[in-house]
């Protein structure tokens, strides 16, 4: 009879807090640190802070041992905090051309001004598992490093050139579409067709394996899209705000680290006839390269007609929200035992129907046999 | 948990600029019976897809002077009920009841109670999918165009061919009604057998569906017209012969239930907190 004819839902509720506890805890020694958390498990912390939409690395720690480990629960804890707090505060607009880099790639041309950064990737390590994880030293191999990795404050330029700024001086991009109002995906309802602003905001904190498949499909099988990577970037950049004070002046309330992804795809011929390239845009908060890169095919894609599903905004933007994709998913987990019975309902009545159309059927066919036979008969005589 | 949200969370969960924003919405939605209002639906912390329009909505309305009921599935013991109960008393001080007679603000899912909703009170439900015209087209932006020009021809050739198909029309539960002469709404997945019970009602029925960010209303004394044609009328869910095993009434709705050791199939009724009343009735009786 299931969780709602039993009685006691709240006593199941409670047993069922305490029993996650107990899984977590049980065959353990000591409780995980967030500090651990935050600062060994980078990646997984920017996707949780990037699919969430709000930047607090000691927060999404918190919601990654809360949610023990399960991505989607710890970006909706981060939501749902999200939603209580006051928007004091909106930043001036952030310059990721002037950003602190400590990675930046371009796959489109090989010598860029200030030169590629390969910075800390896996791209190019082999994927063999290290056991000598197993009993890591960190006082001794942070020795080691100090030694290896150079002050990149010292030793870098302070700001990098964007490299689509070389391709738009030499007129060759197209300027960015946009409607030059801001839309705030958070504060209205989206409707359509969406502003890009809007689109870029829901593509920002998309789900990352969402997005990367969608992408995927846009570049397999359905439009051959192979766009380049014109820079890749990731880096700190400054958050400011006007002085409240003094419109002119403005604060800086620290640093966050981001991914930006410029991509290029084929040529265009716009209304004027001219012809140029038009650059698809990908920014995330984090270290979260493969998401920004999808964004960026995304966002390119939902600015072109065709039979893609990726040139469909609708199918794109109300998909790729990890938050609304997993609740409602889950939502099948409650008892739907009403519409069910309802539907039994309906199904019962159409059987009824059909029973009575079939035996009126056989009833007309026996009829007709029954003629049929007996005008045989006759004709036999 | 509970002492905790007090301390941390605004009244109600929600900050004050977007429980007003949510009544601004509901406003509208009174304004205009069945007409879908878009608002920005908060992410909440239970599931979405689970109530959070719903829960919106109570919460944007709720004062200490409330008395709130939960149900699902007409029931208030269901652990999702329940959920939803505790984080609204985590977050207020409002009284909850399972009597839904003394309740002022009642959020449900899948069910009306069987007692009528008096004017004083509020009837919130949880809406999965608020778009009746999402089963004849796949796309918002056409949709919204559709009840613009009020052109429902879709609908009524799915219903038509349904007939062609099935002997009758198949759908179960969230049955499409026209409200007031205007517009077609989507009840929510209450079974038919409650679909009239919003015709020119006393009480206001408020409709949210939180993943997808709209509210809607029907206001009491307005008409609502399942959608139907006159050799093929609109029928609820039949239980002929079939009486609750509890309270043994026979115009309710009842779930469909097994015995667990004889296998054997009996009726209760869905509706918990009106059972409940007249057992004790009943009883008072004898």
């Amino acid at each position: 009879m299931g969780y709602v004819a039993v009685t006691g839902g709240q006593k199941a509720i409670e047993a069922a807090d305490q029993l996650n506890l107990w899984y977590r805890l049980k065959d353990t020694e000591h409780s995980l640190e967030t500090t651990d958390i935050e600062k060994q498990l980078r990646h997984l912390v920017d996707r949780v802070m990037s699919e969430s939409g709000l930047y607090a690395p000691n927060y999404a720690a918190l919601a990654i041992k809360q949610a023990e480990g399960d991505l989607c629960e710890a970006a909706f804890l981060m939501r749902a905090y999200r939603s209580t707090l006051e928007r004091t505060y909106e930043s001036l607009t952030i310059d990721p051309g002037r950003m602190r880099v400590i990675r930046r790639i371009s796959s489109a041309f090989k010598d860029i001004p200030g030169g590629q950064i390969l910075g800390p990737t896996m791209d190019y390590t082999h994927r063999l598992l290290n056991f000598s994880l197993n009993h890591e030293n960190s006082a001794e191999m942070m020795n080691i490093l100090r030694e290896k990795v150079p002050d990149l404050k010292l030793s870098q330029p302070p700001v990098f050139q964007k490299v689509a700024k070389l391709l738009r001086e030499q007129g060759l991009l197209f300027p960015p579409k946009s409607s030059g109002t801001l839309f705030d995906i958070t504060r209205d309802k989206l409707s359509f067709p969406a502003p890009r602003s809007a689109k870029l905001q829901i593509l920002a904190r998309g789900e990352t394996g969402a997005m990367t498949a969608l992408a995927y499909s846009n570049m397999r099988s359905h439009i051959a899209n192979h766009p380049t990577i014109g820079e890749l970037r990731v880096g700190y950049a400054e958050v400011t705000i006007a002085y409240p004070l003094d419109a002119s002046e403005s604060i800086c309330l620290g640093e966050i680290m981001i991914t930006e992804v410029e991509t290029i795809n084929a040529f265009e011929r716009d209304e004027q006839g001219e012809v140029k390239l038009r650059l698809g845009y990908g920014l995330t908060f984090g270290q979260n390269e493969t998401k920004a890169i999808a964004m960026a095919i995304l966002e390119q894609s939902l600015e072109t007609e065709g039979p893609s599903p990726t040139q469909d905004e609708e199918f794109v933007l109300l998909h790729v929200d990890s938050i609304e994709a997993n609740g409602f998913v889950s939502h099948l987990k409650l008892p739907h035992y009403i519409t069910f019975q309802s539907k039994l309902d309906v199904l019962r009545q159409t059987q009824k129907i059909a029973t009575a159309t079939a035996d009126k059927k056989r009833q007309i066919n026996a009829q007709k046999e029954g003629q049929n036979d007996a005008g045989k008969a006759e004709t036999n005589i | 948990m509970q002492a905790k949200l007090k301390q941390t969370y605004n009244y109600a969960f929600l900050d004050e600029g977007s429980k007003k924003e949510i009544r601004r919405a509901t406003l509208k939605a009174v304004a205009i019976p069945g007409y879908q209002v878009p608002f920005a639906s908060r992410e909440m912390p239970i599931g979405r897809g689970w109530g959070t329009g719903g829960l919106q909505l109570t919460l944007s309305l709720i004062g200490d002077h409330d008395c709130l009921k939960v149900i699902d599935q007409g029931n208030d013991d269901s652990v999702n009920a329940i959920s939803i109960k505790k984080l609204v008393q985590s977050c207020t001080q409002v009284k909850i009841t399972t009597d839904s007679e003394r309740a002022t603000l009642i959020q449900t899912r899948h069910r009306i109670p069987e007692v009528p909703i008096r004017a004083d009170q509020i009837l919130v439900f949880q809406v999965p999918l608020p778009e009746p015209l999402r089963m004849v087209e796949a796309k918002e932006r056409k949709t919204k165009q559709l009840h613009a020009e009020m052109d429902y021809s879709g609908i009524w050739l799915r219903l038509y061919e349904d007939i062609v198909k099935w002997g009758k029309v198949s759908i179960g539960a969230d049955y499409p009604a026209l409200a007031h002469k205007r517009y077609i709404f989507a009840p929510s997945p209450i079974p038919r057998y409650d679909l009239p019970k919003l015709h020119q009602a006393d009480g206001l029925f408020l409709f949210g569906a939180g993943r997808e960010k709209k509210i809607y209303a029907i206001p009491p004394h307005t008409d609502v017209e399942p959608l139907a044609f006159e050799d093929y009328p609109f029928e609820v869910e039949h239980f002929d012969g079939c009486s609750c095993r509890r309270c043994g009434s026979t115009d309710t709705f009842l779930d469909e239930l097994y015995d667990e050791t004889s296998g054997e199939k009996f009726y209760q009724c869905s509706d918990t907190g009106n059972c409940q009343k007249r057992q004790e009735m009943r009883q008072a009786d004898l």
